[in-house]
């Protein structure tokens, strides 16, 4: 008797032990990949605190000896040259100042015009049913997919005649009507999860359509017009396509800006400075990411499980 | 005024469909229109049939475009997929710290192309990046030039390109795996089915729809790659890692070809076609059965 709970005791311990080293192997794998995501991070934050003899001499992981935020200046306003007339910016130097300012400008409208919209039509789609409204939005759905280069020559023609290439006010037009699809389709899904009943109750009280969208759905729309808001804002500020092909020079947004800092190789590369260069064009959109981690994952996922 | 009343829905989607119809369809149709004709830099509209095909499909370059699409989009898949299973799968295990590892695992997702393409072309330097730090702790002979081996740095692509998306894979596997119910499980327990079994007979075959949106998103995603190309390697050295978008792009705007380049994009425009609308049709039948 004795002899077999001690033995069962044994068991227990040892089933215990496999347990904490199963566990271990798990965060241990878990582990080694959380280093992959970070790396990258890591390394671009310290090439960009460290000075180029710095870079030549160490390599990329050791940390910088002293902290030097002169390449996040120089990325942000450009490399002052000593001129007759004083400290300057070279006239061929290219620094990210006025292109996030164009980032911005850009950015604010287009997602404000594309969210209402998209607001409108998914209330619209889903609880005033009319004829042909299920193959409207199948249009709209498929217009998610489409590759844009089948549309960038007529669209790069049409902006031309409009007087709007090279432009912010153009780049704003691109991003709302594309955006479009994305903006119907997740307001869509969401109010189709929405009782009917409650319109229904208020079209009976003589409420009209847009009465009912204020009053009624508006409200209770929060959670979705921020993950759209969100979604839209992270695809127009990480846009490099359009922003290369339908505008240069002063109108270009701050993608288009980076990659022409990174590619020029006028002079000596300065690593450093297209790091901190990277990271400010990155910051906007990582801030919202950690700020509201949950509607960014929660748009990425309504944006695949689609229909 | 009845009228209006009953018709304002119609009239307020108005707008907006009329902008998709005319610069989605209307514009496609036009590219459509255009890879059927001569046209170089201006359009023209004298319609001469389908030789922009020919013609591209004897080009060298379109070969290397397709090939390197076809490296890049398996190797993408594959590794998206598997890691993006494995990490959702460990995260599933009740773990602490979960959150922390998901926003270390999803924030690359947060960055653009460009961004992901600056930081990894300077990890991948020749000299100066990961090839020194090996050569620093000991291994004096080792090489790591993919960047500008030609029919190497179609690879560095896919490092970062995978580096970027899979955390996203994770995120949409996950939410799948929550929501598979817990009842299964514990039945499936106490049936004397191992931890193993349960996942690869059970949970997994129960994750196919999350499984084709994976598949169709990444598929899609890889064959509208430009960003990242243009970011990381410009499609060189020389165009030995052009992909078809960059090719479209490089013909309808630096080589004044635009009758050519509408022929590439809209052989893009039938791939993405030929996945997506099998993948459409399938969800919305799931859709309507769920009613």
């Amino acid at each position: 008797m004795e002899k077999n709970n001690l033995k069962f005791e044994q068991l227990e311990t040892a089933s215990k032990k496999k347990k904490i080293i199963y566990r271990w192997i798990l965060f241990l794998i878990l582990g080694i990949f959380a280093l992959y995501y970070i790396t990258p991070l890591y390394v671009m934050i310290v090439t960009s605190l460290k000075s180029m003899e710095e870079i030549r001499t160490g390599n990329l992981f050791y940390l910088p000896k002293s902290i030097n935020f002169d390449s996040w200046l120089e990325a942000w306003r450009g490399q002052l040259v000593n001129t007759t007339s004083g400290l300057k910016v070279d006239a061929g130097n290219v620094y990210l100042k006025n292109y996030f300012w164009n980032s911005v400008k850009m950015v604010v409208p287009a997602v404000a015009i594309s969210t209402i919209l998209g607001a409108l039509n998914g209330y619209a789609l889903t609880k005033w049913r009319f004829k042909y409204d299920n193959i409207i939005f199948l249009l709209f759905l498929f217009g998610t997919f489409i590759p844009y280069q089948a549309i960038l020559l007529p669209m790069a023609r049409t902006l031309g005649v409009l007087g709007l290439s090279n432009s912010i006010t153009g780049l704003v037009v691109v991003h709302v009507i594309y955006g479009l699809c994305f903006t119907t389709l997740f307001c869509r899904n969401y109010y189709v999860s929405i009782s009917d009943e409650i319109v229904r109750a208020a079209r009976i009280d003589g409420a009209g359509f847009f009465k009912i969208f204020f009053k009624i759905m508006l409200p209770i729309s929060l959670p979705i017009l921020v993950v759209t808001v969100i979604w839209q804002f992270t695809q127009i500020w990480n846009d490099f396509l359009f922003g290369a092909t339908f505008s240069f020079g002063e109108a270009a947004p701050i993608q288009v800006a980076l990659n022409n800092m990174v590619l020029t190789s006028t002079s000596v590369k300065r690593y450093n400075v297209d790091m901190a260069a990277a990271i400010i064009a990155g910051i906007p959109t990582l801030i919202v990411y950690v700020l509201a981690g949950k509607y960014f994952i929660r748009g990425l996922t309504a944006g695949s499980v689609k229909g | 005024m009845i009228w209006l009343k009953r018709n304002l829905p119609k009239i307020v989607i108005s707008p907006s469909f009329a902008l998709l119809v005319w610069f989605v369809y209307g514009f496609i149709l036009w590219t459509l229109y255009i890879s059927f004709t001569k046209s170089k830099i201006l359009p023209n509209y004298k319609f001469w049939g389908i030789d922009q095909y020919f013609r591209l499909w004897s080009m060298d370059r379109w070969h290397v475009s397709v090939s390197n699409l076809f490296i890049y989009t398996s190797l993408f898949l594959i590794l998206c997929i598997l890691i993006g299973i494995v990490l959702a799968i460990l995260l599933d295990q009740k773990i602490r710290a979960e959150g922390f590892l998901r926003t270390i695992y999803l924030y690359p997702m947060a960055l653009s192309f460009i961004v992901t393409g600056t930081a990894w072309k300077w990890i991948l330097n020749p000299t100066l990046g990961i090839e020194k730090f090996f050569i620093d702790i000991g291994f004096e002979n080792f090489t790591f030039d993919w960047l500008i081996t030609p029919g190497m740095s179609i690879y560095t692509i896919v490092i970062a390109g995978v580096w970027q998306s899979s955390g996203f894979i994770m995120a949409i596997f996950l939410a799948g795996l929550r929501s598979v119910d817990d009842e299964i499980i514990k039945a499936a327990k106490i049936d004397g089915a191992g931890v193993v079994s349960i996942y690869t007979k059970i949970i997994l075959p129960m994750m196919r729809p999350v499984f084709m949106s994976a598949v169709v998103i990444l598929v899609h995603l890889a064959i509208k790659s430009y960003d990242l190309v243009i970011a990381l390697t410009s499609g060189g050295p020389g165009t030995s890692s052009d992909m078809p978008a960059v090719f479209m792009t490089q013909y309808a705007f630096h080589r004044s070809e635009i009758g050519l380049a509408s022929s590439s994009a809209i052989m893009m425009f039938l791939t993405v076609t030929a996945i997506v609308i099998p993948y459409l049709y399938s969800e919305l039948k799931r859709e309507d059965g769920k009613k």
